[in-house]
């Protein structure tokens, strides 16, 4: 049984002109790698385009650590563009006049899906370090129901980056019959030692920060351990080459260097820029959960070690998307996957990207990327009779 | 759409529904050729990202790669045809990639500009400079091709190799020839050449009845 109304959101709406999405509440219990069941439990979700009748032309989008399911749309409460506006949209690579897109928020987020902010039935207050820790196979179960309640047996695509590409390969792997086509991009099938180092650093951020309370602060979340969790990630989804080419050395709004520990580079305020707009939209919690989930996430594991395995039922066609400058999720991650679908004789294509734009080059107009898209999807529409 | 006639000489060998993976795949033409005209499983690896992005485009299964580095990641015995068109020439370690081409596909096609063509030969002998002919056109300092030979030259190593030669074609202008094991005659006269070969227990090379695909 599953319930639909508007989302709530944990900040308030700045934008009341934009599309809030959907929310769906289900009551049937959503069952945990960790053991633990999530009961009723809420996936926040946004739809682009319309589902043809024959159900065929969905395309579920995953998102990143810290992005949500306004994939396409103006933020309600940011007010800004959709994080993958470059991408999705009437004419746009994943074409919105041919494709029905379908984008949730993730379990453990807090843009209205079930997380560490929402309310605990059994208590009445917000879960904080109650709430059990989810995986990407969790997120994905999650997403299955959605798809199930949208009477959608099959998708035509999974598609996302970084997080949102160890889902896709999830989705690959749990529902090998569901997914036609699969697009995981920047990614990897296990988070790397150097990835787990960096998100720990941001958790113990956000857990050193006295409004921290251990996970149970209520209205004042710890901005300070936020902002510098995002300070330290961002500059792992950059690179050298594009800091220097935006910053260089420049300072900000001074002329000389003012022997003192103000923002006096340019690079410095931009990152200060960072972590104060993300402390707007985020939950600390929510980011100690997903940078877990990422963290646990080893497709392999599942599969006694071998990777080749988690791909044995698959029909599914895939397209591997790298950057040259991604060295959060370099090339040689994407291309372990790409060989261990070639072991099990999987469709899949690999295309690594000029770019000196770092990790985030996947949320950019990065014209390589935008073609390899169009061009796996439209012989992805062909070949499934999609007009 | 024409194919050219190496590739068509290739085309003609493959069989029906096999699994075919062309290294050096290019934009992709030879692959979705044999897809719609043989209906075989098209896998490509190709080192262009342009080039790869045709063939997603076209609907082909392509990794962007390179044949001297991304071979050995291949099980062995995993496809009916391997494919090296034209490329072999260009590759840093040409036996390695042969040993890796064999291991991988139950059998092998292998085609390569003639280095022995009397063209060639001449042009070196009279001009004494690095040879430039029409299947070879570069100026010695910028050509990709760092691992020239001659059809001997190639049998040679294919034999070393391991390999057991079913058919070779001489590849001319006005098409192929059957190639025969003792003949003096291709290694002068041919531009190239189109080998196809296995690892073991393959029809050893001679006299070869079936004749399809030759002209």
């Amino acid at each position: 049984m599953a319930q639909t109304a508007n989302p709530t959101f944990l900040r308030p709406v700045s934008e009341p002109e934009a599309d809030p999405g959907k929310a769906i509440t289900f009551s049937t219990p959503l069952a945990l790698d960790c053991g633990r069941t999530l009961s009723p439990f809420t996936i926040a979700y946004m739809t682009y385009g319309t589902l043809n009748a024959a159900k065929s032309n969905a395309i579920l989008i995953c998102h990143a650590l810290t992005g949500d399911q306004f994939a396409a749309s103006r933020h309600p409460l940011t007010g800004k563009p959709g994080w993958w506006d470059i991408m999705i949209g009437p004419g746009k690579p994943i074409d919105t006049d041919r494709f029905f897109v379908i984008c949730t928020n993730v379990i453990g987020g807090c843009m209205g899906s079930t997380g560490p902010a929402s309310i605990n039935p059994a208590t009445g207050k917000s879960y904080g370090l109650d709430f059990p820790v989810v995986t990407i196979r969790d997120m994905v179960r999650a997403q299955a129901m959605l798809i199930d309640a949208l009477g959608i047996e099959k998708l035509l695509c999974v598609t996302g980056g970084s997080m949102g590409g160890m889902q896709v390969l999830q989705w690959a792997a749990s529902y090998p019959a569901r997914v036609v086509n699969a697009m995981p991009i920047a990614t990897a099938a296990r988070h790397s030692a150097q990835n787990i180092a960096f998100h720990e650093v941001g958790r113990q951020a956000i857990m050193a920060d006295p409004d921290w309370k251990g996970g149970a602060y209520d209205t004042a979340q710890p901005g300070k351990g936020l902002a510098v969790a995002r300070m330290a990630a961002h500059i792992t989804y950059l690179s050298e080459a594009a800091l220097q080419r935006k910053f260089g050395r420049q300072l900000q709004d001074r002329d000389q260097i003012s022997f003192g520990f103000g923002a006096d580079f340019q690079v410095e305020s931009y990152l200060h820029h960072q972590g104060m707009t993300f402390v707007d939209r985020f939950d600390a919690n929510s980011y100690l959960y997903i940078t877990r989930a990422m963290d646990y996430f080893d497709l392999a594991s599942d599969y006694n070690g071998v990777l080749a395995d988690a791909f044995r039922d698959t029909k599914a066609r895939f397209c591997l998307i790298s950057f040259t400058s991604d060295w959060l999720f370099p090339t040689p991650e994407n291309k372990r996957i790409a060989h261990a679908l070639n072991a099990t004789a999987a469709n899949v294509s690999f295309v690594e990207i000029e770019s000196d734009k770092g990790h985030d080059a996947f949320l950019l107009d990065e014209p390589e990327m935008l073609q390899t898209v169009r061009g796996f999807l439209n012989a992805a529409a062909n070949a499934n009779g999609i007009a | 759409m024409s194919l050219r006639p190496d590739l068509a000489a290739i085309a003609e060998m493959i069989e029906p529904n096999s699994r075919v993976l062309d290294v050096g795949c290019g934009d992709g033409a030879l692959l979705e050729h044999l897809k719609q005209t043989r209906n075989v499983d098209a896998r490509g690896i190709e080192l262009s990202q342009q080039n790869v992005n045709h063939c997603v485009a076209r609907g082909l299964s392509v990794l962007q790669g390179d044949a001297d580095t991304d071979l050995a990641d291949y099980p062995s015995q995993a496809f009916d045809v391997v494919i090296l068109s034209q490329t072999i020439q260009a590759t840093r370690a040409p036996a390695k990639v042969l040993e890796d081409l064999l291991r991988i596909g139950r059998r092998t096609i292998v085609s390569f500009p003639n280095f022995g063509h009397w063209k060639v030969r001449l042009s070196l002998l009279f001009n004494g400079r690095m040879p430039r002919t029409r299947a070879l056109d570069y100026a010695w300092y910028d050509t990709p091709n760092i691992h020239l030979c001659t059809i001997r030259d190639f049998t040679q190593m294919a034999t070393q190799s391991g390999a057991t030669i079913e058919k070779a074609l001489a590849l001319n202008a006005n098409g192929t020839k059957l190639i025969q094991a003792d003949a003096f005659g291709p290694n002068l006269m041919a531009e190239g050449a189109i080998f196809l070969m296995n690892q073991r227990g393959g029809t050893a090379w001679g006299p070869i009845a079936d004749r399809a695909g030759s002209s």
